[in-house]
């Protein structure tokens, strides 16, 4: 059990990884990403496509001190965060903001958001096709911890880094004039207008640091287990159930959403089947629905 | 110069005409309030003039330049600042990130800024850190209109400042909005509080049914009887 | 030529009576999104319990070496109709314990709840052997009326029964949505608001035309069923199952039946064509990828009618209240 635990706070640290960049595009932009599973998986694929680069030209091949990547993978994280970013605003000019400008309702936004998810899942087929892929082949270091948990050095590494990244965002948001025009946006937006904040111009921001935060799971989770083009969907359920959880608006709250979906949904196969992880997660969100719809940490948006 | 003049104004939303051929104007340093009960318009009269809200047709000035249409982030650099009646302030945000958020199109130091919307509200001073959402309403409007005074406007537009406050409260509150026009900012108002209003206005208008029903200085106003009786339940 | 001619004639039928059954599910969405507007990502679910239901019911309890092989938690092998009779039933059933769950949920929610309510469903199915054989699914299910003619002609026969079904629950979708009832749901999908304040309880009516659409995506799924002769959790994806049915429906218009039709059969003609041509063109290197082409296709066609036309293609019918 406290293995399942630990490894639950692994995998719950790189879904918070997901949720609170899906959380500041809800509250900003009202927007239900149902691509942003898709978006993981294509960030992870980007630091392949780095990795594999960087082999090619025949550099940066030696292993990461005790890790299991080599420096290509680890430098890799830079063009994923790019291009990821890139993406994120890509997609928002051609798909989202059109539908914005019209006054489309969220609604539409939603089943438009479906429609790029698998877009982008066909193009991720069709470039690297449906094996698995690795980052790297070989040995993975493990440490040996008390309590009988085994904890690869890889997850170490995955912990502190996704950890880190929540800071630096949380940070942003708190003490840069920018973060606190995002909060401000996502709090309230007319009045944000009124104050002459300049909506579109923060959306971009927003989907840069939800493209930042994408990539660096999807990377992260590469590390952790392989890539293939599903990946990402199955992210999605307990993606959503973490920002249900945490209320619409909180980024502490999709935090917490994030890290209660990964170690419940690790906890449960002590019990269940682990295919049916996101039906785990998928129970979660109801109940939150049904008893507590605001979330743990949201308010009531009227 | 008139800050403000609007000439026949027609504005809704959708298909609905809310505001039908309005015109009005309000002289520099003025304190101008529109009186009118529910549903006369004087919200959607405010978004137009701000430009939350495009006029379908008519024109709208500010200081004899033709703003109609302008968008709020350009309004708000030429000098002219909005308070909304609702959801005026943001929430989660702490008293001083609210100041601070008024000033976001300024670039330079806001900290004296800050300072001198503080002395104009000193009860705000002692919850400087505190989440806005839970302030009193009486904090909250009082810092909704600090946010709106962070850009120094020359023209500040309010809606119904005495929502939702207790009667103490609203005179408070009207006082300092006094003070404000006897410091230079004109004032323009809309309310259903007629009381309030006309004791501080210079002049006043009285919209019903998106229609101007009567103007005049607010001393006249006040005293009219059939004014009062048709449009003021008096 | 005479030969080629079948061929065609054959492909062209399995063609129909695929694209047919999709637009029986489209009608079934139709109820659901395009009249009542509830936003029901789990299609796939009711395609699945429909399948299943109408599976179990019309097999036999494997008797003998089968029974090495195939689990299943009933055999009742009734004939062809009560199948489709019990899928409806089943999937109807299934929608009203889904709807006394989720739809108090405001409509984003109640389409990710939907999407889990699916997944859950599927992954029931695999997860589970003794209900319907795990992944390994069921086989041999029963063809209709099989015995009439050859083999190679079979499919001219289903594809009558599936026409038939379309025809029936086509006429059936028109005079209700013509009907007072079809009214009040209207009313309710252009203001709920407005709609309870009249009186109208929005949650019974919301309820039952989640279980009348449920009931036609499960004949769909028991359609689906015979006419593959067999069926596996791994065919009632978010893809398959749900999502292309919403791409027919957009793209043919929503809120309309004709719409919902042609939708069904532009897109299964995308689809399935599309894997023809791309066989052609593509190199012999790429051929395992070539058929995720379809996706980027239809993902495409999804967000492109959105953008441009979101009425789709034959747009809201105009509804002509006879009453």
């Amino acid at each position: 059990m406290p293995e399942l635990i630990v490894y639950g706070i692994v995998l719950g640290s790189i879904i918070a990884l997901g949720s609170v960049g899906l959380t500041l595009i809800w509250s900003i932009t009202d927007l239900f990403n149902c691509a942003h599973g898709d978006q993981i998986t294509a960030g992870a694929y980007f630091a392949l496509l780095a990795g594999s680069l960087f082999s090619q030209l025949g550099f940066l091949q030696g292993k990461v001190g005790p890790f299991s990547f080599n420096w290509g993978v680890l430098l890799g994280f830079v063009p994923a965060i790019l291009l990821s970013a890139g993406l994120a605003i890509l997609i928002d000019r051609w798909v989202y903001r059109p539908l914005r400008r019209w006054g489309a309702t969220s609604i539409v936004g939603f089943i438009a958001s479906i429609g790029v998810a698998w877009v982008l899942r066909g193009l991720i087929y069709i470039i690297w096709g449906a094996d698995f892929h690795f980052y790297s082949t070989g040995l993975r270091p493990m440490l040996f911890l008390p309590l009988g948990i085994k904890l690869r050095t890889d997850e170490i590494f995955i912990i502190v880094v996704a950890w880190a990244a929540v800071a630096l965002v949380y940070l942003f948001l708190k003490r840069t004039k920018m973060g606190k025009a995002l909060r401000a946006l996502a709090d309230n937006p007319p009045l944000a207008r009124v104050a002459g904040i300049d909506t579109e111009r923060m959306i971009v921001w927003a989907w840069a640091i939800a493209g930042t935060l994408i990539a660096i799971a999807g990377v992260l989770y590469g590390i952790e287990t392989q890539l293939r083009p599903e990946m990402g969907w199955i992210f999605l359920l307990p993606l959503f159930a973490a920002i249900i959880l945490g209320g619409q608006g909180s980024i502490t709250g999709a935090l917490a959403g994030g890290l209660v979906m990964g170690i419940a949904q690790q906890v449960s196969t002590a019990w269940l089947v682990p295919s049916y992880k996101p039906a785990v997660a998928f129970i979660i969100m109801i109940l939150v629905l049904l008893f507590r719809p605001q979330g743990i940490f949201g308010r009531r948006r009227t | 110069m008139t800050d403000l003049r609007l000439e026949n104004v027609v504005s809704g939303y959708g298909k609905m005409e809310v505001l039908h051929g309005l015109s009005l104007e309000v002289e520099e340093g003025e304190f101008a309030s529109v009186l009118g009960p529910n549903g006369a318009g004087k919200t959607t009269l405010l978004r137009t003039i701000f430009g939350v809200v495009k006029p379908w047709k008519g024109k709208v000035y500010f200081r004899d330049e033709d703003i109609t249409g302008f968008p709020p982030e350009r309004l708000a650099r030429m000098g002219m600042c909005y308070v909304p009646q609702e959801e005026s302030i943001f929430p989660s945000l702490t008293v001083q990130e609210n100041l601070e958020m008024g000033a976001f199109i300024r670039d330079d130091d806001i900290r004296p800024r800050i300072e001198e919307v503080l002395e104009l509200f000193p009860d705000l001073r002692d919850r400087k850190q505190s989440r806005a959402g839970e302030l009193s309403g009486g904090m909250r409007q009082m810092l909704a209109i600090g946010r709106a005074l962070m850009l120094n406007p020359r023209l500040l537009l309010l809606d119904e400042p005495s929502t939702g406050l207790a009667p103490f409260l609203v005179d408070a509150i009207f006082d300092r909005i006094q003070k404000l026009n006897e410091e230079g900012v004109t004032i323009f108002l809309v309310e259903q509080n007629a009381r309030a209003a006309l004791r501080h206005s210079d002049r006043a208008y009285i919209l019903e049914g998106g229609e101007k029903k009567a103007e005049g200085s607010a001393q006249e106003i006040w005293e009219d009887e059939e004014i009062g009786r048709l449009y003021l339940g008096r | 030529m005479g030969m080629e001619l079948a061929g065609i004639l054959r492909f062209l039928a399995s063609f129909a009576i695929m694209a047919s059954i999709y637009a029986i599910f489209s009608m079934g969405l139709n109820v659901h999104w395009g009249y009542t507007g509830l936003l029901n990502y789990g299609i796939a679910g009711f395609f699945a319990v429909g399948a299943y239901a109408s599976a179990l019911i019309t097999t036999p309890m494997p008797t003998g070496v089968l029974a090495d092989y195939v689990d299943q938690a009933i055999g009742l092998n009734q004939p062809f109709l009560v199948g489709v009779l019990g899928a409806a039933i089943a999937a109807g059933l299934v929608a009203a314990l889904v709807g006394l769950l989720t739809l108090r949920l405001r409509e984003g929610y109640l389409a990710i709840s939907t999407i889990g309510i699916a997944e859950t469903i599927r992954l029931f199915f695999n997860n589970e052997p003794w209900l319907a054989n795990g992944p390994e699914g069921l086989i041999g299910l029963p063809r209709p009326l099989h015995g009439l003619v050859a083999p190679r002609y079979y499919n001219y026969i289903y594809l009558v029964i599936v026409l038939a079904f379309l025809g029936i629950i086509y006429v059936a979708v028109e005079r209700g949505i013509r009907s007072p009832w079809g009214r009040v749901l209207r009313a309710i999908r252009e203001d709920e608001v407005m709609a309870s304040a009249d009186g109208k309880n929005v949650f019974m009516f919301k309820l039952q035309s989640l279980i009348l659409g449920a009931m036609i995506m499960g004949i769909a799924g028991a359609l689906y069923a015979h006419y593959s002769a067999a069926i596996q959790p791994g065919v009632f994806t978010p893809l398959f199952g749900t999502f292309i049915i919403w791409t027919m429906l957009t793209l043919g218009g929503t809120g309309n039946n004709r719409g919902a039709i042609l939708g069904a059969f532009l897109v299964w003609a995308l689809w399935s064509w599309s894997t023809f041509f791309i066989s052609k063109v593509v190199p012999s290197g790429f051929q395992t990828r070539a058929p995720f082409i379809r996706y980027v296709l239809i993902g495409l066609v999804l967000v492109i009618v959105l953008l441009r036309r979101p009425r789709g293609i034959m747009g809201e019918e105009r509804q002509v209240s006879r009453f």
